[in-house]
């Protein structure tokens, strides 16, 4: 059955328009002076006040390398995470571990390991694709610089953002 | 002769005076803060906090923070007007480079001249200053650029040409939304022009002049129009004025709202609908110069408004700058004070008449176009012209 919206019947005063003007000035009224004493904003004074509490755990900030719990770099340096990166933000260098070391079954290592934060995109492809869990998007957003050689971080800086992270990949272990 | 000359060299004088101070100390910087007024209300309004970082930049003379003065914030216009100057000024290739330019100028030529005519101050009394250096003094200094008898006329007259520079505007920049604007403010012209003439009518049958200044010194005597009875003595003629002049409020009022381009008559200009409408093509100063013509024609609007309806420099109690009126206690200090407090209050109801304009725009919703016209026609146009009978009848009825 078809239904019929009905039509509203306005009264005078709604005719007139001028009682709703000033309705809805008492409305506006109200916020403002609700937000002039503080009460009803909702905006974060940004610098002063951050949200960093409140991140979710899978927050994808700044994209970082990590060493596992006996200090050796997880990176193997197999360059896929260079190979996938869509706006091509990093740039490995592949080296070799000496026959000396004790990790000398993992064969490669970076020497060199660049990531251009101004290409950067945040998307965590580089996280997603690393068979070695070397590389992780952690919390840091506010990534700044005044130069663009400022912006690419190299391999100290990743290192230094990423810390240790212990108990992800078991077969490089010599105890397992 | 001698007398003569020496009159026409200080009149000369005073009114540049006038005029350089009011433009550039008092308009302007009135403008740059109701640019930062209207951000601070919009966003206290919409639950933000709006700009309130700038401040003045002490920085630069080595000091270690910048100034902040009682909020933040105060430094922004300042930032905003070297903005625009800094900015490129463009000229796009496609439009016509003549009325192009031309149509800025044209906006805000009649914006500024219609402050000539606005009383706003009684009078300034120096003669104390000028006994010392001249011999002689030369009377109180009327506080209006142009004392003309055909006033607020001029106003009408001036003001409606702000739209040729709109509609220049649109036309010039060769494209679809500035052209669509600019077609909507000359329609809009014409729906608003004929109430807001009409609704003047009634306070000229009150008044029995067109001199704003004359209009304003009536009011101080006799009370204001919309509060009759802050000065002069109780009547029934007053009471049965109110009405018509209440209504007559409303028009003009909302004419005013419709004149300045403001919300919810911004048409012209429409946002969400045309873009930023006739300036759509502008850029740097010559954009500045249209949003400097809508602050300005906004407080010339404000300020037509306070000398017709809101008593203009009048205060009750206050004496004017040629010390009559007000509390007789009052009188010991010398007149020129009494000049600057009316000035003061001229302004604090200008202020006051846009933190409403600033409150209307963000409370209400645009109109759309054949509202617009149906309210200047059909309502407006035919209430206007009852009113002025209403007023012949309230006049005949109840004689002074």
């Amino acid at each position: 059955m078809a239904y019929v919206v009905p039509r509203p019947k306005l009264t005078l005063a709604e005719k007139l328009y001028l009682p709703a003007i000033v309705a809805g000035l008492a409305i506006t009224l109200k916020h403002f002076k609700k937000a002039l004493f503080g009460k009803g904003n909702v905006t974060m004074q940004y610098p002063e006040q951050k949200w960093d509490a409140s991140l979710p755990e899978h927050y994808r900030g700044a994209p970082t390398l990590v060493k596992d719990e006996h200090d050796r770099e997880r990176c193997v340096a197999c360059q896929l995470c260079e190979f996938i990166c869509p706006p091509r933000a990093i740039r490995i260098k592949p080296g070799e571990i000496p026959a000396t070391n004790k990790f000398a079954k993992v064969e490669k290592f970076p020497l060199e390991f660049d990531i251009d934060m101004i290409r950067c995109i945040y998307c965590g492809l580089c996280e997603e694709v690393c068979p070695e869990q070397a590389i992780f998007l952690r919390k840091d957003y506010s990534i700044t610089g005044l130069t663009r050689a400022e912006m690419v971080h190299d391999k100290a800086k990743l290192y230094e953002l990423g810390g240790v992270m212990d108990g992800l990949v078991h077969k490089w272990n010599p105890k397992k | 002769m001698d007398t003569l000359l020496s009159y026409d060299w200080f009149f000369i004088a005073t009114s540049l005076v006038k005029t350089l101070v009011i433009i550039f100390g008092v308009i302007l910087p009135m403008v740059s803060y109701s640019v930062y007024a209207e951000r601070r209300v919009s966003a206290l309004i919409q639950d933000r906090l709006g700009p309130n970082r700038v401040g003045f930049p002490t920085t630069l003379l080595g000091f270690k923070k910048d100034l902040q003065l009682f909020l933040g914030g105060l430094g922004q216009p300042i930032a905003d007007g070297l903005k625009f100057i800094l900015k490129e000024d463009f000229t796009p290739a496609h439009v016509n480079k003549f009325y192009f330019w031309l149509a800025p100028i044209l906006v805000i030529v009649p914006a500024l001249l219609t402050l000539a005519v606005l009383p706003f101050g009684s009078s300034l009394d120096f003669d104390f200053i000028f006994q010392r250096i001249f011999g002689h003094g030369f009377g109180p200094v009327k506080m209006v650029i142009a004392d003309i008898d055909v006033g607020i006329l001029f106003v009408f007259a001036i003001s409606s040409l702000s739209v040729y520079g709109i509609v220049l505007a649109g036309w010039s920049s060769n494209s679809k939304y500035p052209f669509l604007g600019g077609v909507r403010s000359t329609s809009q012209m014409i729906s608003y022009e004929l109430s807001i003439g009409l609704s003047v009518i009634p306070l000229f049958m009150i008044f029995g002049k067109l001199n704003l200044s004359a209009i304003v010194r009536f009011q101080a005597e006799h009370g204001w129009l919309l509060f009759p009875f802050t000065n002069g003595e109780f009547t029934w003629q007053k009471i049965a004025l109110w009405v018509p002049c209440f209504i007559s409020f409303i028009i003009f009022m909302v004419s005013v709202f419709a004149e300045t381009n403001r919300l919810p008559f911004d048409l012209p200009e429409a946002e969400t609908e045309l873009v930023a409408g006739y300036h759509t093509e502008y850029s740097s100063m010559k954009f500045a110069l249209f949003f400097l013509a809508e602050y300005t024609a906004m407080i010339a609007g404000s300020g037509l408004v306070v000398a017709l309806f809101l008593g203009g420099w009048h205060l009750p109690f206050i004496p004017d700058g040629a010390g009559n009126g007000g509390l007789e206690i009052l009188h010991h200090l010398p007149n020129w004070i009494w000049g600057f407090v009316n000035i003061g209050v001229f302004f604090g109801k200008v202020s006051v008449l846009i933190i409403f304009f600033i409150w209307v725009r963000w409370t209400l919703p645009r109109f759309r176009f054949d509202q617009l016209m149906r309210l200047g026609w059909i309502w407006f146009f035919e209430i206007a012209l009852v009113n002025i009978f209403l007023t012949a009848g309230v006049l005949a009825l109840f004689p002074n």
